[in-house]
């Protein structure tokens, strides 16, 4: 039994059913974000000061708390990172694996370099005693964050698994790869999308 | 369709005719095994909940006093001396519902009739992701683990109902985090449902079948999947946030200066119980549909097969219920008029509640319309659609006085609420449910059910349900409050209407003893019943007429089949028998 359109797209709709799949997902997704960038509109609409009393100092920017510059430099790294995913979608439908190779490996790295930044900005607020339990502003961040950070781990996961042991299916059947190559491009490039919206509506609004 | 080309997605080299027993049953990819797991999971859950409830309908009746038989085996935690204590009334009550609605109706309707009937009625092989269907199943079936093992960790199961409102959820004991663990869980496997069956209706229906020749199931499922999608996440968001205020101490839900037993919580503040409330209802009133639309769509497959005659405006019952997927996302607040939120929210909330019960009123016609003219036939799982009508038209009327604020105020919270919500949900819902089973049985096993047995089991259930159900409209009504421990007991204004305690648990019993028919009838005829015809019911659609019953292992259909025609063509005049299945070539290209 063969499960049809899993690689050609059915001609009346346009899609297979793996990109049909993706796209509903991330439908899902944004309710999921949704909810949460609500939340932080309900909490944020009924707070009389915010960020308001943080370590005994009432702060009345966002800013003044969280590292502008860090997360300014973690924007960068995830746009490239969409960038040489794109790249890398582009090098197999040119036949080029070798290039694929290349820059599905700059994606992971660049994954890898969101989660150290990420990584150094959260120790700097522990090192504070700047813990979720503070208020709520802080904890709206570490939430909408950490969710955005499981959703970058759960990418490189995918990404790493397209680099080694899923390429195998570059060589049997390299149109579905291909696919499968931009089908995490679509996911990688949402979990992009949160952080653009993140930042700025965290760290500077 | 070569049955030779059945190497399983992946290419793992193995065998797809002589899979080992855990590939085969246990850990299938098939559409129709994980339908089948799904049925019997959730139909031990439901049977699991309703125990539950049959406990707690002990206290109500007779309250303070030792539970007989089986009283002495609970812990003294529970039940000292048989007695049930409070805490462990809340628990029950929680679980009951929690329990009834995430782990018993939803997988029972979308989980296991969705998955079996959804690809045999679009003529499609399997479903389009088979290896996330499996992960599906799974994941529910750890959540299920999860929230039944909760009743044995310390202080036991959540108690804060199955609304798990702020702040009482976030000061609960530990089992409230197990709840919401499963919870994510329940809803991780849901999504993966739901992304599943919409792919799987829009691009793996038979050739020639547009969205309009989709059996009104299929549709039914399409929306309900549409809803489980998109309503869930922000539940998922809020067990988030509920999780993170019981582990990591933030108050997203925490007011500042909360007072527990004369103390004020040490936590920041700041939060809102209203948040909540809000996210939870954003999924919760969606998911009433998700527990009501599968049934609708059982029951228009039964009445349009049992009164042979197409249903009445096929079209109009599709806008109909596509305008309800939608609405259902923007009426949920109409459970919130109690909390002050505000003249405007009330006003437009109470205004989209009015506009959604438009649809479901034109659906519930039209399957009365149907049987208009018709030559019925009296089956059992027609008994059971034409119980469905009655009894959710009381569950929706009584859900009216609920969805304008003014005479929501004086009946919130009261068992008029509860009265309401079971009618729709049980003689609704699980009837509609337990007709499917009758009606696809032959289906699934190639045997038919008792009919006998079905008949004393429908009219028993029928019966007993609304000696259950409409006295608590009664009560509700007198001002008795739900989640009372001892059924009202205490309040001068409940005195009159406490002989009712009495007679629904009686009522509750008598349920349990019909459903014995039922649950040896479905493991006798599963062995013993008589062998059906591949269309045992002279169906039109494409699961009766175009596969085996049971079907092809894997594949379903000995061909895949070409759709011709409407889905419900029944009595047609250009045609000698009172049926004209979907996939039968029309007379001119049969001759050539």
């Amino acid at each position: 039994m063969q499960i049809p359109f899993t690689v050609a797209p059915r001609p009346d709709t346009g899609v297979n059913n793996a990109k049909l799949g993706v796209w509903l997902f991330l439908a899902s997704e944004v309710m999921l974000f949704g909810g949460l960038f609500s939340a932080y509109i309900f909490l944020r609409i009924g707070a009389p000061e915010w960020p308001g009393m943080v370590g005994g100092h009432a702060y009345e920017r966002a800013s003044d708390i969280l590292n502008v510059p860090l997360a300014t430099l973690n924007t960068m790294v995830l746009i490239g990172s969409s960038v040489t995913m794109v790249m890398s979608w582009a090098s197999l439908a040119m036949q080029r694996f070798d290039r694929y190779r290349l820059y599905m490996g700059a994606t992971i790295a660049l994954g890898f370099v969101f989660l150290v930044v990420k990584a150094f900005e959260y120790g700097e607020k522990f090192s504070h005693g700047y813990l979720p339990a503070e208020n709520n502003f802080l904890a709206i961040y570490f939430v909408l964050t950490g969710l955005h950070g499981l959703h970058v781990i759960g990418g490189i996961l995918v990404n790493m698994y397209f680099m080694w042991p899923g390429a195998r299916m570059w060589k049997t059947d390299p149109k579905r790869f291909t696919n499968r190559i931009e089908i995490a491009g679509l996911y990688w490039h949402f979990v992009d999308l949160v952080w653009i919206f993140l930042f700025p509506t965290i760290y500077l609004l | 369709m070569a049955d030779h080309a059945a190497v399983p997605e992946g290419h793992h080299g193995e065998d797809g005719h002589h899979e080992s027993f855990w590939r085969k049953y246990i850990f299938s990819t098939d559409h129709k095994v994980i339908g089948i797991q799904y049925g019997i999971t959730s139909l031990l859950f439901l049977l699991f909940g309703f125990s539950l409830v049959m406990l707690m309908r002990w206290q109500l009746a007779y309250p303070g006093q030792p539970v007989p038989l089986i009283g002495w085996l609970f812990s003294d935690d529970t039940m000292p001396g048989g007695v049930m204590l409070p805490e462990f009334y809340n628990q029950l009550g929680a679980m009951h519902g929690t329990i009834m609605v995430f782990l018993g109706i939803v997988p029972l309707a979308v989980g296991a009739f969705g998955n079996y009937v959804v690809p045999l009625q679009i003529g499609a092989p399997d479903m389009a992701f088979p290896k996330l269907n499996m992960a599906s199943y799974w994941v529910f079936f750890v959540g299920g683990v999860i929230m039944l093992g909760s009743f044995f960790v310390p202080a036991g199961a959540a108690k804060a109902g199955w609304t798990s409102y702020a702040p009482l959820s976030v000061i609960e004991s530990m089992g409230q985090t197990m709840w919401l663990i499963s919870m994510v869980f329940l809803i991780t496997s849901s999504l993966l449902g739901a992304v599943n069956f919409l792919t799987t209706i829009v691009q793996l229906r038979a050739d020639g079948m547009g969205f309009m020749q989709m059996p009104f199931f299929v549709w039914a499922q399409f929306i309900t999947s549409f809803l489980l999608l998109l309503a869930f996440p922000p539940l998922e968001a809020a067990a988030v946030l509920q999780l993170s205020d019981r582990l990591l101490d933030t108050s997203f839900f925490m007011p500042s200066g909360l007072v527990v037993s004369g103390e004020v919580v040490d936590v920041a503040g700041g939060g809102s119980p209203l948040l909540w409330q809000h996210l939870f209802w954003f999924l919760a009133h969606p998911e009433v549909y998700v527990l009501v639309l599968p049934a609708m769509g059982i029951v228009a497959e039964i009445i349009a097969n049992n009164a042979r005659k197409p249903l009445k405006g096929y079209k109009v019952l599709v806008y109909s219920l596509v305008f309800l997927g939608f609405m259902s996302f923007i009426v949920w607040a109409h459970h919130m008029f109690i909390t002050g939120m505000g003249q405007v929210m009330s006003t437009f909330f109470q205004t989209t509640t009015m506009i959604i019960s438009i649809p479901s009123v034109i659906i519930l016609t039209a399957l009365f319309l149907s049987l208009w003219g018709g030559s019925i036939r009296f089956t059992t799982p027609m008994l059971f659609a034409l119980g469905f009508l009655p009894m959710f038209g009381i569950g929706g009327l009584t859900g009216l006085p609920l969805g304008l604020a003014a005479t929501d105020i004086p009946l919130h919270d009261t068992y008029y609420v509860i009265g309401h919500f079971h009618y729709v949900v049980a003689p609704g819902t699980i009837l509609a449910l337990m007709g499917g089973i009758y009606y696809w049985f032959p289906k699934m096993t190639g045997r038919t059910m008792n009919d006998t047995l079905g008949k004393i089991h429908f009219w028993g259930t029928l019966v007993s349900m609304n000696f259950i159900f409409f006295p608590m409209l009664i009560q509700g009504l007198a001002g008795v409050s739900r989640r009372l421990y001892d059924g009202g007991q205490i309040y001068a204004h409940a005195q009159d209407v406490l002989v009712y305690n009495e007679v629904m648990s009686i009522a509750a019993w008598v349920l349990f003893v019909f459903q014995i028919p039922f649950i040896v009838n479905l493991l006798v005829s599963m062995k013993k019943g008589k062998a059906a015809a591949d269309n045992h019911w002279n169906a039109t659609t494409l699961e009766w007429s175009a596969a085996p019953s049971p079907p092809v292992g894997h594949g379903n259909f000995r061909d895949l089949p070409t759709v011709y025609r409407d889905p419900y063509e029944y009595s047609h005049p250009d045609h000698d028998e009172d049926y004209w299945p979907q996939d039968v070539p029309p007379a001119e290209a049969s001759e050539n």
